[in-house]
């Protein structure tokens, strides 16, 4: 068990900087989620932390140790790859007994964790198959097994949910995140996305262009996200963005409607409200003219546009409803459910 | 439901595959008939008589001891190379599948020496091994070496199976390359973190999953070694000293031609004709069985 701490990390591939000023620190025994859209840097600070990818500047720590230029089985990881990577020419039970038999273990030793590996994760049926005869819900847990087996410091998950069917990928998020808080490693978990960061993860490490957005709980990042992208990339339906003005406690919003709201600022800005946070209210200032409703049973969600311009505007009611497109609704919103951006920089301001 | 397309009947088709059975014909049907109903015959040196003699032919070759030498000779000949070219090509291919920077550059100069004509690349180790010309014998006599090989029968034997296995080493490389290059990254990668250092992984992930590829190339360099070093030996050695690099494709050659006993010859490219055959069918039958591991 380990902390990771990583200190102003860069990579670049020859001029072109990919992965900029990455800090960050991760206690021992915490499961942090890497999560952004597709050509982040996610995967590459992944591999960096694993060993796979040089280092272009600055530190990665792994307890105390500055592992930068160990090579990845010095480090004392484990890695699930998305593709499994399982060695196809060998069986389950030599798949996971690997790594182990290059450390020189005595044979009972790696047939005992071999087992209780197997065990821990259901594939004690499958020891002498070849992995081209295991679906690929075994495969993964293979994988997981040749992670396990070794008992390293720390976990390394690359995208591991991704090549499987839905239901499948919900059950093994739930595996992996009860067998993470069982054997207590330290582990960081790559995703595009969000659902599978927001169930998994004690903190989200949000990347987007190779910067860091916002490192924080899942909840941190839901009800204070920390820039605009975070704000549409944390929750689902995405959070709606109106333009605004702010005049000194109060916001203008397009079409002429104000909101009372405590913000100090001036000038144009961008107001984000979560869809399940608009609350119907006759007198509410906010007036939604409906397009389209989406009935999911629990709850229903309003789709349509803010009254009197063309900005886009989602409203999530509970229970089935029946509205007619082209009717108005009018909603309020509570004070600590807005959120304040700059427009420029997309930055949150206070708030 | 997918739209079959018919053409109507007519000479078009007939005409199309017109040339290649022409040369199939031509070429390889019609001279292997002829090898075959050579090789029942029995005729004087100067085509005057022909006798009609069965299996005589080949009964006098199993009891002729230098056929039989010559047989063994060109086991080990072809053994060698395909060891040889094999094992050459398949370090060079497992350090070009680390390069990153220029790979293009080192696997284009690896590939030129295929390109060269077997008569010329027996002609450039007949300069480079010339006993009084040549650079490595000289060198070798600082060594304490006495290079020769027109003189010594296992000097020319090497020489032959170097510059035989020279020129196949870029085919085998070529086809490692490709094999290693479809591994998946993320498998040696795993094995990196499982804790194989790069002469582990090559031992127990890449070689075994190139397996195949080794295989095919075992009975490829083996039908190169057998038929096409032909030009190689009649460049180098022409069989000699004393018959020591007479391989029985060479030896076919002379006994035809040199020799001018043609039944004796013929009888002998019909045993080569069988031997390849059978090569080829072990080949496809175990390869269509282990396309995957």
């Amino acid at each position: 068990m380990a902390s990771i701490t990583l200190e102003n990390l860069t990579k670049s591939y020859g001029e072109t900087e990919v992965l900029h000023h990455v800090d960050g620190h991760i206690e021992d025994g915490e499961f942090i989620v890497v999560v952004g859209p597709s050509g982040c840097g996610k995967s590459t600070l992944l591999r960096m932390i694993a060993g796979l990818e040089t280092i272009t500047s600055g530190v990665v720590r792994i307890g105390e140790r500055v592992v930068n230029n160990l090579e990845p089985a010095q480090r004392d990881i484990a890695m699930v790859f998305q593709n499994y990577a399982l060695y196809p020419h060998m069986s389950v039970r030599e798949n996971m007994a690997y790594g182990l038999k290059i450390r020189r273990l005595p044979k009972s030793e790696i047939d005992r964790r071999v087992r209780e590996a197997a065990e821990i994760l259901e594939i004690g049926d499958y020891l002498d198959r070849k992995p081209r005869q295991l679906s690929g819900g075994q495969r993964q847990r293979v994988a997981m097994g040749r992670a396990i087996v070794r008992d390293p410091q720390v976990f390394l998950f690359d995208e591991p949910l991704s090549n499987l069917d839905a239901k499948l990928r919900v059950q093994m998020r739930l595996e992996i995140r009860k067998l993470q808080r069982r054997l207590g490693v330290t582990s960081i978990f790559v995703t595009h996305d969000q659902v599978e960061a927001m169930t998994l993860g004690d903190r989200l490490m949000v990347l987007n262009a190779g910067y860091v957005e916002q490192f924080g709980t899942p909840i941190e990042l839901y009800s204070r996200p920390a820039s605009l992208f975070v704000a549409g990339f944390i929750g689902s339906p995405a959070m709606n963005f109106l333009p605004a003005q702010a005049e000194g406690g109060r916001l203008r919003l397009e079409g002429g409607a104000t909101l009372a709201c405590d913000t100090a600022s001036r000038g144009p800005v961008t107001l984000g409200i979560r869809p399940e946070h608009l609350v119907a209210d006759p007198d509410g200032p906010i007036v939604l003219r409906v397009d389209v409703l989406e009935q999911l049973g629990a709850n229903t969600l309003v789709h349509g546009t803010l009254a009197g311009t063309r900005t886009e505007l989602t409203a999530s009611l509970d229970g089935v409803r029946q509205i007619a497109t082209g009717d108005e609704i009018a909603f309020t919103a509570a004070g600590e459910a807005l959120h304040i951006f700059d427009r420029d920089s997309g930055k949150r301001l206070e708030g | 439901m997918i739209k079959r397309v018919h053409f109507p009947p007519g000479v078009l088709p007939y005409l199309l595959v017109a040339p290649q059975v022409a040369i199939t014909l031509v070429f390889f049907i019609w001279p292997a008939s002829q090898a075959i109903y050579q090789s029942f015959l029995l005729e004087d040196a100067f085509g005057l008589s022909t006798e009609f003699v069965w299996l005589e032919n080949f009964a006098a070759l199993i009891d002729d001891p230098i056929y039989l030498q010559s047989f063994g000779r060109t086991i080990f000949f072809s053994a060698a190379v395909a060891g040889l070219s094999m094992s050459f090509a398949l370090v060079l291919a497992a350090f070009a599948d680390r390069v990153v920077r220029g790979a293009t550059a080192y696997r284009t100069l690896l590939i030129w020496p295929y390109a060269v004509a077997p008569v010329l690349a027996g002609a450039l180790w007949v300069f480079m091994f010339n006993p009084t010309l040549g650079i490595f014998p000289y060198f070798l006599g600082f060594a304490g070496v006495k290079w020769n090989h027109y003189l010594s029968g296992n000097q020319a034997m090497l020489l032959v199976i170097m510059a035989a296995a020279w020129k196949q080493v870029a085919y085998n490389f070529l086809f490692y390359l490709a094999a290693m290059q479809s591994i998946p990254r993320s498998v040696i990668e795993a094995a990196a973190i499982d804790g194989a250092g790069p002469f582990r992984r090559f031992r127990d992930i890449i070689f075994p999953l190139i397996s195949p590829t080794t295989f095919f190339l075992l009975v490829i360099n083996a039908i190169y070694a057998f038929f096409d070093t032909f030009g190689i030996i009649h460049a180098v050695t022409q069989g000699g000293p004393a018959n020591a690099t007479t391989i029985l494709v060479y030896k076919v050659y002379n006994d035809g031609f040199v020799g001018l006993d043609l039944g004796g010859s013929a009888a002998q490219s019909v045993i080569l004709m069988i031997l390849v055959i059978g090569m080829t069918v072990v080949q496809f039958r175990y390869i269509e069985k282990r396309v995957e591991y």
